[in-house]
């Protein structure tokens, strides 16, 4: 498989410069052993083109920076070996988020938003007191928690669903499981009622088809479904007490 | 000229990470006005990639029992090789435990103590206390003599820097993503604040503020072979060298982590160690024993890494096109564990390396992994040479790491100096007034707009900004890495001199618009080069070795001539750093042995048990 030539096709447009189009640009690269997204995308911009923008930090699958359809699928670029795909790879920028520029899109923003409009915080009237001993919890409950925390914000699940694409106000997947991880906490004094008022709507839980794009294209696997289920459950019992 | 922005605020933090974060909260909670800049997303920044954990000693589990701050200290000091100030070690190991609590009422999910009874990989059986239970819970790391490590399965320093971000969110305290800062600005006296490119537009923008905070992280990148971050080129410390006042300390104490993942240099984290996992040689013999019966595969981790080097150089690394390599072995830990506690491992490998650590051996070798080294503050955080600055986290000199950093304590000094720091910031900025003359701001953004124009129009050359940084990678991990030598050191100064000129003539291939990402890499390479030469010709002048620093021409800690911390100043123009020296602070331990690594007296087989540092 190695030694093959690759064909990127690559979506360029960069916003700043007012005579720039949205357009494809076609790179070939040799591919190497190991070869991944993050190495290939490298390649091309320190030998052929040091204009094109993506984004990456960690390279290892940790901090959601680098989300981008590949082939059609959102996908984490720094953990798509190339060798698991076809000869000619297409690269677009996630939709949903604001493009800042090729490949780079602004994901940050976005989740910054989400997190305020669900104040993704713990909510308590307890202050902190630095002499007394830690309160106890459940191992088990510190690992929910975890679990539904390991959400990288990616933005993976939200270009891939057809609420977010259309309803640009809608929580997606991550936002809802970020409630549910909330929603978890012993720690967090909201009841589902405070919850209601935010996501009991179309842009929270009642938006949602259940077509589940997002669990197949969460990278870290997260229970998506698992977790949008527990949201709905929990947010129509608080409707019906209303 | 252009019309730039200028953006007024109290407190200036550079950098987002769990140290600029826990900063900007304590000043915002004193109540002053906060901005917070950073390369990209908070939660994107390099702390989130520490899987490990962080150090207390809280002494909540069966193997933590009697932990306390004392024995934190000890640690802390001998991991140093005795390197750091030990004021500063004392008074981090003292407000860890806090540290972690308030993580913990934040919304952190530590894993927690579940008594009983349980079987260690070792075979050992302990028993976790009943009336522990629920409290939050450590595992074992490199270095230390009690499980001080507290955890959140495998992702510690997500949880935290989520956290961390949530409590910025709900303080509503004014965080400019994509921002990097390009040079600091001061009047020779103090510091004002920086000028800043947008990494979204391509603008310049100028903060200025009454105090101004380095939290920047580390300089990881400028090696070839890296488990850091590919943001983490330095560039918080070199603003800092390059104003000619502000000194760097201890450029020369570079950390190797013992499993970076061949050929990717992912890191492979030392829980896989501390959890029981294993290092083979070609002739799948675990060889860590021969030379640490002690500490094994968990002495510190610049013991580990040498004597790995040391035993691939004796002809038993396994051979690969990457060079020779070692093997990890986690087998034995079994399915089970391996796919929960260590999932983030086992992914790693499955993903980026198409092998299944269940069933099979996972090839790795020392790679660069920390920098303790970094921009020298006093101990409350404050910068030497300009007023009103302050430096923190992986990219400040504390001191609390010394030579040598243990795993676990870099995640702690990050929230712990946030909050020590942070409260300082904050009263130190309510005695100050904000006088700044307009004509500095804009001389300042002038003087970066010329160079930003140079860059793009090639005015003083056309070297290549992508190759220059590669080839001082490679000077780097040829001659500055684990073991170190007069000769190859002065091949390494002489080489990284001739890039810091041919740096000078840096020019684009592009039009440099808006958010050039070849812009950004010209903007930075020079002040890489600079920081390779801080830690190049520091370790050539270091004629000892110490902690990370390992000379092969003087093999041995020499206490009487080197007991003393590096300072690196880059004064305008010059061609190599000015090195100055001051004495470490010992206020408590006076050197001696570590219990550990090749000159101390437990490295040998025939010790009897029992020394001061064991399991
Ligand atoms: C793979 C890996 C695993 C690790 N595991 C552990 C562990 O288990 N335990 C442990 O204790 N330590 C661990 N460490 C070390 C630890 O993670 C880091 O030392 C620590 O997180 C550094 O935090 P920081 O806040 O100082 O910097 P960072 O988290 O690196 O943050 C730096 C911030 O500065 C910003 N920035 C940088 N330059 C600029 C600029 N010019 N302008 C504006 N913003 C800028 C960045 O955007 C970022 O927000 C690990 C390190 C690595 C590489
Ligand atoms: S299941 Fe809901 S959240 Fe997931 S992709 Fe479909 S509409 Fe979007
Ligand atoms: S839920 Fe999964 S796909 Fe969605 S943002 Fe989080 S990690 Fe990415
Ligand atoms: S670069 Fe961090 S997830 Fe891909």
């Amino acid at each position: 498989m190695a030694n093959r030539q690759l064909t990127f096709n690559i979506f360029r447009y960069n916003p700043t410069n007012p005579k720039d189009k949205p357009h494809m640009q076609t790179y070939q690269l040799q591919e190497t052993e190991g070869m991944t997204i993050f190495v290939a995308l490298n390649m091309i911009r320190e030998e052929q083109d040091p204009s094109l923008m993506f984004d990456f930090v960690c390279r290892a699958a940790i901090c959601g920076s680098c989300g981008m359809l590949i082939n059609g699928k959102p996908r984490l670029a720094c953990r798509t070996l190339t060798k698991d795909l076809p000869p000619e790879i297409t690269l677009l920028p996630l939709p949903v988020f604001k493009l800042i520029g090729d490949l780079s899109v602004d994901t940050g923003t976005w989740f910054r938003h989400i997190s305020l409009k669900t104040e993704a915080w713990i909510h308590t009237d307890k202050e902190f007191d630095p002499r007394a001993q830690e309160e106890r919890m459940d191992n088990k409950t510190a690992y929910d928690i975890y679990e539904a925390e390991r959400c990288i914000e990616c933005g993976c699940c939200i270009a891939g669903c057809l609420t977010a694409n259309l309803r640009p106000e809608f929580l997606g997947a991550a936002g809802l499981n970020r409630v549910a991880r909330f929603m978890v906490d012993p720690r967090d004094k909201r009841s589902a009622k405070d919850y209601f008022e935010v996501i009991g709507s179309d842009e929270g839980t009642f938006g949602c088809y259940g077509l589940m794009a997002c669990e197949d294209n969460c990278p870290m696997e997260l229970p998506l479904q698992q977790q949008l289920a527990f949201v709905r459950r929990k947010m129509a019992w608080a409707g019906l007490k209303r | 000229m252009m019309n730039h922005h200028v953006h007024v605020t109290d407190v200036l933090v550079i950098g987002a990470g769990l140290a600029g974060e826990r900063a900007a909260i304590e000043a915002s909670l004193a109540g002053l006005d906060v901005t917070v800049l950073s390369l990209v997303p908070p939660r994107r920044s390099h702390s989130t990639a520490a899987q490990g954990g962080m150090q207390a000693s809280l002494g909540n589990c069966a193997m933590g029992q009697g932990d306390n701050p004392d024995i934190h200290f000890e640690d802390t000091v001998k991991g140093s090789d005795w390197g750091c100030d030990q004021d500063v070690a004392r008074l981090f190991c003292e407000t860890a435990p806090i540290a972690v609590r308030q993580m913990a009422h934040w919304g952190v999910p530590w894993s927690r103590v579940v008594a009983g009874k349980r079987k260690l990989p070792s075979g050992k059986v302990i028993e976790e206390p009943a009336e522990n239970e629920g409290l939050i819970t450590a595992r074992d790391f490199g270095g230390t003599a009690k499980w001080r490590t507290c955890y959140t399965a495998d992702g510690t320093g997500h949880t935290l820097q989520y956290t961390m971000d949530s409590v910025v969110i709900k303080l509503g305290i004014t965080v400019h993503d994509r921002m990097e800062a390009i040079s600091l600005i001061h009047d020779g006296e103090k510091c004002l604040g920086a000028v800043a490119r947008c990494l979204r537009t391509g603008n310049l923008v100028a903060y200025v503020a009454k105090s101004t905070v380095i939290a920047t992280g580390g300089y990881g990148r400028l090696y070839t072979a890296s488990t850091n971050a590919v943001i983490n080129e330095g560039t918080g410390m070199s603003i800092a060298l390059d104003t000619g006042l502000v000194p760097l300390g201890n450029m020369e104490a570079v950390q190797f982590h013992p499993t970076g993942l061949v050929p990717v240099w992912i890191l492979i984290t030392e829980g896989a160690r501390g959890d029981g996992g294993y290092l083979l040689d070609k002739n799948l013999h675990r060889f860590m024993p021969d030379y640490e019966p002690k500490k094994k595969e968990l002495a510190s981790r610049d013991v580990v890494s040498r004597r790995m080097i040391q035993h691939i150089r004796k002809g038993y690394g396994v051979d690969s096109p990457y060079g020779p390599h070692l093997w990890l072995d986690i087998r034995h830990l079994g399915a089970k564990h391996i796919n929960t506690n260590l999932r983030e491992i086992a992914n790693i490998c499955r993903n980026f390396r198409g092998i299944d650590p269940v069933k099979e051996l996972i090839p790795v070798r020392p790679t660069q992994h920390y920098s303790m080294g970094g921009v020298r503050t006093n101990i409350d955080g404050k910068v030497y040479g300009l007023k009103n600055l302050f430096a923190l986290g992986e990219a400040a000199c504390w001191d609390l790491h010394g030579f040598n950093r243990l795993g676990g304590n870099s995640l702690a000094e990050t929230i712990v100096s946030g909050m020590i720091v942070g409260r300082k910031v904050a009263e130190h900025t309510q005695g100050v007034t904000l006088e700044y003359s307009g004509k500095l701001i804009q001389d300042n953004l002038a003087q970066q707009e010329e160079r930003i124009n140079n860059l793009i129009r090639g005015k003083n050359g056309k070297e290549n900004p992508y190759k220059l940084r590669n080839e001082m990678g490679q000077v780097l991990m040829d001659y500055v890495g684990i073991f170190r030598n007069e000769q190859g050191l002065k091949t390494a100064v002489a080489k990284l001199q001739e890039l810091h000129a041919r740096a000078q003539k840096i020019g684009l291939q592009t039009d440099g618009r808006g958010p050039s990402p070849e812009l950004s890499q010209a903007l930075r390479v020079p002040g890489m080069i600079r920081l390779a030469l801080c830690i190049a010709y520091g370790a050539l002048q270091r004629k000892e070795s110490r902690g990370s620093h390992a000379r092969e021409d003087y093999p041995k800690r020499d206490d009487v001539n080197w007991l003393k911390r590096t300072l690196a100043y880059w004064p305008e123009g010059a061609e190599l750093p000015k090195l100055d020296y001051e004495p470490v602070k010992i206020t408590e331990l006076p050197p001696g042995d570590r219990g550990y690594g090749e000159s101390s007296a437990s490295s040998t087989q025939d010790q009897p048990a029992g020394g001061g540092n064991n399991g």
